[in-house]
């Protein structure tokens, strides 16, 4: 096992004096040793192949085992409202009526409001890092950048709450409301859908940030030199170079930072209010799907309330998915392209 | 004439710049403020009660997060124990068997899909599968659900890594006899090692913080115990519970253990970092 060149084998006693038999006996016997260590090491081989493929399956089987298990313990909420289910628009427990709406409203909303403020941030922060920034700075803010993207959600959600909700209660929800639009009504109550999806945005900046700024550096430099050559400002190669070039990685990493936005649990939890009911109004307290699961999961009744959540859950999964698959398919086509 | 268009070019690419850098500011403060909260209301609850105490009851001074710490030590070190040799198994098979096969092409991209699914669908999972079946909270549960969450981080750092190996090197391996597991394990892996490490550096930061796929997988316990069969403490199920409740000596806690949880995890990050660069210059 040790031997894998079989010197020990070739170094087989023959000693002069007892002639060409011994001699040819003792090849022999290499022989069938070297044989035999070959097929030692080929089933050796095939092993180890099937032992690592068992793990890889493994994984795959992972997300087949969530769907399954998802869609197998959603079942009894799924028979008693059908497909009503997605659009039922009341959440109550205590009537056991489950309908998906209220959660799937709040889901949305907040991701979409988080990806209207990061994606402009995360733009101008990829813009300054690969063309602004001086070339000494470059390496610290954007190594900053990613650990802003390594910090728990907890703990954004935990600052959101105590820090950042008191703070947009006294200052920019009472200037939203000054402005009478119907979706900045209702008492500045800090907490609520708004808060949830500004706390969001700072969450998914720094990822979507750093995935923008890997797909502007896949332009070649050639492309941006020539644009400059020919007298444009900075700003004019961003936009008729840079952003043409990187359209697809740019849309791919947005949709990344959408599909976080959307399974976040923690930091929406803290501030979103957790009232089951829709209002049209973005300061009014609401629930995502993600943290109407950590609110009442632990507390549920096992008949049809963890039934009607795991329907959320399963919701959520496949939205996610999808998002992800469509992420997914754009990146890789903007990679191809890099690599043409 | 031209001049105009001179002067509106110059505002309009000085007004882009502008944008660019208030955002890079925005993304600056953004990071200072959020670390100084942390850091001024939570550096001041550490204390020897912090460290060598159990979560209190609401009011008494001298609590702390030992239960919590021990905890989640157990659960992240369990989890990581599980989830390394069955990732980087995995990644050896996307790397070195499974470069053309489709069966490979798909794991790969589930693999993909695992990274950014929301940790708690995988919670919800773990729950149908290890406590609903029998009928209890337990450690055991946590830990796996962290190691789902692991895993993928694991197994796309090994692939990753193994690629970068040059293809040169396999065949020296193999020239001179040596088996495929064998140049595997001894020879590519051997090269990447620092990199696998940072991989599993980086899986072990990912999964400190998690706190929705353990809510109602470990759930929480008020008490000391390193019973991994039953309900166990860890710290961020603790800080949720001690920071949404009105006690302020709770929210105080709650405060120490996300600093804690927080310096542990950029401390990770940081060590991944400067780790895997000083293997790549080598």
């Amino acid at each position: 096992m040790d031997d894998p060149m079989g010197t020990t084998a070739s170094a087989a006693p023959s000693a002069g004096a007892r002639g060409a038999i011994d001699a040819r006996d003792a090849a022999t016997a290499a022989e069938q040793a070297l044989a035999r260590r070959v097929r030692r090491f080929a089933a050796q081989d095939s092993l180890f192949g099937w032992v690592t493929f068992f793990f890889a399956a493994l994984v795959l089987l992972g997300l087949a085992g969530i769907l399954v298990s998802l869609v197998i313990e959603a079942w009894p909420a799924l028979r008693e409202f059908g497909v009503g289910f997605l659009w039922g628009t009341t959440w109550s427990p205590t009537d056991e009526v489950y309908g998906a709406v209220i959660g799937v409203y709040g889901t949305l909303v907040t991701s979409a409001i988080a990806l209207l403020i990061a994606v402009p941030i995360s733009f101008g922060i990829a813009l300054f890092l690969t063309e602004a920034c001086p070339l000494m700075l470059r390496r610290p803010l954007g190594t900053a950048i990613e650990l802003l993207a390594g910090i728990p959600s907890i703990i954004y959600g935990f600052w959101g709450l105590f820090v950042l909700a008191p703070v947009l209660q006294e200052y920019v929800q009472p200037l939203l409301i000054a402005t009478g639009l119907p979706i900045f009504a209702g008492p500045p109550l800090g907490i609520g859908v708004f808060t949830a999806g500004v706390v969001l945005a700072l969450m998914v900046i720094p990822f979507t940030a750093s995935v923008m700024r890997d797909v502007f550096e896949t332009v070649p430099p050639v492309l941006k030199e020539s644009a400059y050559g020919l007298g444009c400002t900075t700003w004019e190669v961003v936009g008729n170079i840079v952003l043409p070039y990187t359209r697809v990685g740019v849309i791919g990493g947005v949709m990344l930072g959408l599909g976080r936005a959307l399974g976040e649990t923690m930091a929406v939890t803290f501030v979103i209010g957790n009232a089951n009911r829709l209002a049209a109004s973005l300061f009014a307290p609401g629930n995502s799907i993600a943290s109407t699961l950590a609110n009442e999961f632990a507390e549920a009744d096992p008949v049809l309330h963890i039934p009607a959540l795991f329907a959320l859950g399963l919701l959520l999964f496949v939205i996610t998915i999808i998002v992800l698959i469509c992420a997914k398919w754009l990146t890789e086509r903007s990679a191809a392209r890099a690599g043409r | 004439m031209s001049g105009a268009i001179y002067t509106r070019r110059r505002l309009t690419n000085g007004a882009g710049l502008g944008f660019a850098y208030a955002s890079m500011a925005i993304g600056l403060l953004g990071l200072a403020w959020i670390l100084w909260t942390l850091f001024y209301n939570g550096l001041s609850a550490f204390s020897y009660d912090f460290f060598f105490n159990s979560t209190p009851a609401p009011g008494s001074a001298d609590g702390g997060m030992a239960n919590a710490i021990v905890g989640s030590l157990m659960m992240v070190g369990f989890a990581t124990l599980v989830s390394t040799p069955i990732g980087i198994l995995a990644g050896i098979y996307l790397a070195e068997f499974g470069a053309t096969s489709k069966f490979a092409a798909v794991t790969r991209f589930v693999t993909d899909v695992m990274l950014s699914a929301p940790s708690i669908v995988i919670g919800l999972f773990v729950y149908a599968i290890a406590v609903a079946t029998v009928r209890h909270f337990s450690g055991w549960a946590g830990s796996l659900a962290l190691s789902l969450i692991a895993i993928p981080v694991v197994v796309r750092t090994t692939e990753n890594m193994l690629k970068l190996v040059p293809g040169s090197l396999r065949e020296a391996a193999f020239a001179l006899g040596a088996p495929r597991w064998k140049v595997s394990l001894a020879v590519t892996l051997r090269a990447v090692r620092g990199g696998i490490v940072t991989g599993v550096l980086l899986a072990v930061a990912r999964i400190a913080g998690e706190t929705a796929p353990l809510l109602f997988t470990a759930l929480s316990n008020q008490f000391f115990s390193t019973d991994m069969s039953q309900p166990l403490a860890n710290l961020p199920v603790v800080i949720y519970n001690f920071a949404m409740s009105p006690y302020e000596d709770w929210q105080h806690l709650a405060w120490g253990a996300a600093a804690l949880i927080a310096l542990i995890v950029l401390g990770i990050n940081l060590s991944a970092r400067i780790l895997f660069r000083n293997k790549v210059q080598a």
